[in-house]
């Protein structure tokens, strides 16, 4: 059995705030869920599935149907940090496909900026009994300095430079110029990353991706109800999921699971890559853009370097157009999670609903790539090719 | 050397770890090997995660090792190195490089074994030159 072919993706919504002090957490997970159902041209009441992650309010389905009103026949409660929601549309794919939901809602919010939140330079108080927490929290782990050894140990066993990662930032704010909603719209340059304060070595400040406040949603529709619709007809493909850990001290931090949830994808789509017009790919930082892209075969392990550099991420510039939205990096990484924007921009693409300036011509199949929790320690990795129909 | 040491937070011990954190009260680099596949592993299980075997017994490490890799967290008031360091018995173990300049550290560089305090736990494991 195979998702392929037995799902849509009928609305997608990014929220357009960035800083949402004036709004609940429940609220934004509602606004960004009727975005997307005005955007799919459905209702509330059309939804019988519902997904959602850590960053749901209270019980998060419960809680969140409780707040919209939803009458449910399915849920879904994935949790691998910000690849959840790339995850999620692959299960929604699957739950649509077995006749256990046939419009599915996919919700992402937070507020991290709102809060104060120190996302990434102070260590997250881990959580309760984790196994791995007497081992690593005692070391100061924070987002920004486990990604740091992630790149460090790529720069030292590879020859990855800091001026190859700063191109994957110069491209990403290529694109975000034209996204009026983006947190960062200026230009970089090379030298603009390189000469930003350094974080955690390698890693410059930018390097590392905003933090923003606001959310996003996805409807996933079985096929009947898609063709009803007046969107154009964004097919789910092929999804893959995988988690990558320390493998019991085999620690090797040269790669993420993008290896495996990868060709799964890919294998369930049946396309190439050289079938893929766009990619959206998790930027929590450069370094998991191009680990990932390695990862996913669009260069040879350690090759990496070279396919970022030289503005080759650039839309009508480069060979592999990325994250046109400018992304985690420039636009937005709502509630410290990018994986729901991810698969916003790629459907966006494939609609021909980028913005002129960065849409790709005939974007008939793009890829879209969550990696959540960290690169140093584990990490959910999904990945989901959608096509135009 | 850095003169200001960062304030190390306490590890939360549990009965499956205790032996670790009593091992390194003792000045001892604790670690798990598994009676039925032979493989060490790290961080120490009741259940080895190679095999699945619950046969796992402590034994003491040499507290030598290399840098696998490190990153200094430089936007902070103390700066630190967190690193992996590969202990010579195979596994890769997160810890901090302390006692040398932090922009001395390399990567392949060799380490060996010193107990730190924590803010009111047991000791922990870090490491310096060798
Ligand atoms: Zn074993």
């Amino acid at each position: 059995m195979t998702i392929k072919g037995k799902a849509y993706i009928a609305g997608v919504y990014e929220h357009p705030t960035r800083n949402a002090d004036d709004k609940s957490l429940a609220q934004l997970h509602a606004e960004s869920a009727m975005g997307a159902l005005a955007d799919a041209g459905l209702t509330k009441d059309d939804v019988d599935g519902y997904f959602c992650a850590g960053d749901a309010p209270g019980l998060g389905p419960l809680s969140m149907a409780d707040y919209m009103g939803l009458k449910l026949r399915h849920m879904d409660t994935t949790e691998t940090g910000g690849s959840s929601y790339v995850i999620h549309v692959g299960h929604a794919a699957e739950a649509i496909a077995l006749g256990r939901c046939s419009v599915a809602l996919i919700t992402l919010a937070g507020r991290p900026r709102a809060e104060g939140m120190a996302t990434g330079t102070v260590p997250r108080a881990p959580v309760a009994a984790s196994p791995d927490a007497p081992f690593e929290y005692p070391y100061g782990p924070t987002v920004a300095n486990q990604y740091g050894m992630a790149a460090m140990r790529h720069m030292h066993q590879y020859g990855t430079t800091s001026a190859q990662l700063a191109w994957i930032k110069v491209a990403a704010s290529q694109h975000a110029q034209h996204n009026p909603n983006a947190l960062l719209r200026e230009v970089v340059t090379v030298e603009d990353v390189i000469n930003s304060p350094m974080i955690a070595d390698p890693l410059h400040r930018l390097d590392c991706c905003v933090i923003t406040d606001g959310g996003g949603a996805i409807v996933v529709a079985k096929p009947e109800i898609a063709r009803s619709l007046k969107r154009p007809l964004v097919n789910v493909l092929g999804a893959g999921e995988a988690p990558k850990h320390q493998m019991g001290g085999k620690v090797d931090l040269t790669y993420s699971g993008a290896v495996w949830s990868g060709p799964a994808a890919f294998a369930e789509a049946g396309v190439s890559h050289a079938d893929i017009k766009y990619v959206s790919i998790y930027d929590s930082f450069t370094i998991t853009v191009l680990i990932t892209l390695e990862d996913l075969g669009f260069a040879a392990k350690g090759q990496g370097g070279k396919l970022v550099a030289d503005g080759n991420l650039i839309s009508g510039v480069g060979k592999l157009p990325f994250n046109t939205d400018g992304g985690g990096l420039c636009n937005n990484h709502p509630a410290n999670r990018g994986g729901l924007t991810k698969v916003v921009e790629a459907v966006r693409q494939l609609r021909g609903e980028a913005h002129p300036k960065v849409q790709v011509k005939n974007c008939d199949i793009a890829l879209a790539h969550g990696t959540g929790g960290s690169l140093g320690t584990r990490h959910g990795s999904a990945t989901v090719i959608m096509g135009r129909e | 050397m850095s003169t200001v040491e960062r304030k190390y937070p306490a590890p939360a011990v549990n009965p499956e770890i205790k032996p670790f954190f009593d091992a390194a009260a003792e000045g001892k680099l604790a670690l798990k090997k598994c009676a039925a596949c032979g493989q060490i592993h790290h961080y120490p299980r009741a259940i080895c995660p190679f095999c699945g075997s619950e046969r796992t017994e402590w034994i003491s490490a040499s507290g030598r090792g290399t840098i696998y890799s490190f990153s200094v967290m430089r936007r902070v008031p103390v700066p630190y190195a967190i690193a992996y360091v590969t202990l010579e018995e195979g596994v890769t173990m997160m810890t901090n490089i302390v006692d040398c300049s932090l922009d001395a550290i390399r990567i392949g560089q060799r380490v060996k074994v010193v107990f730190k305090p924590t803010d009111g736990g047991p000791p922990v494991p870090m490491f310096g030159p060798a």
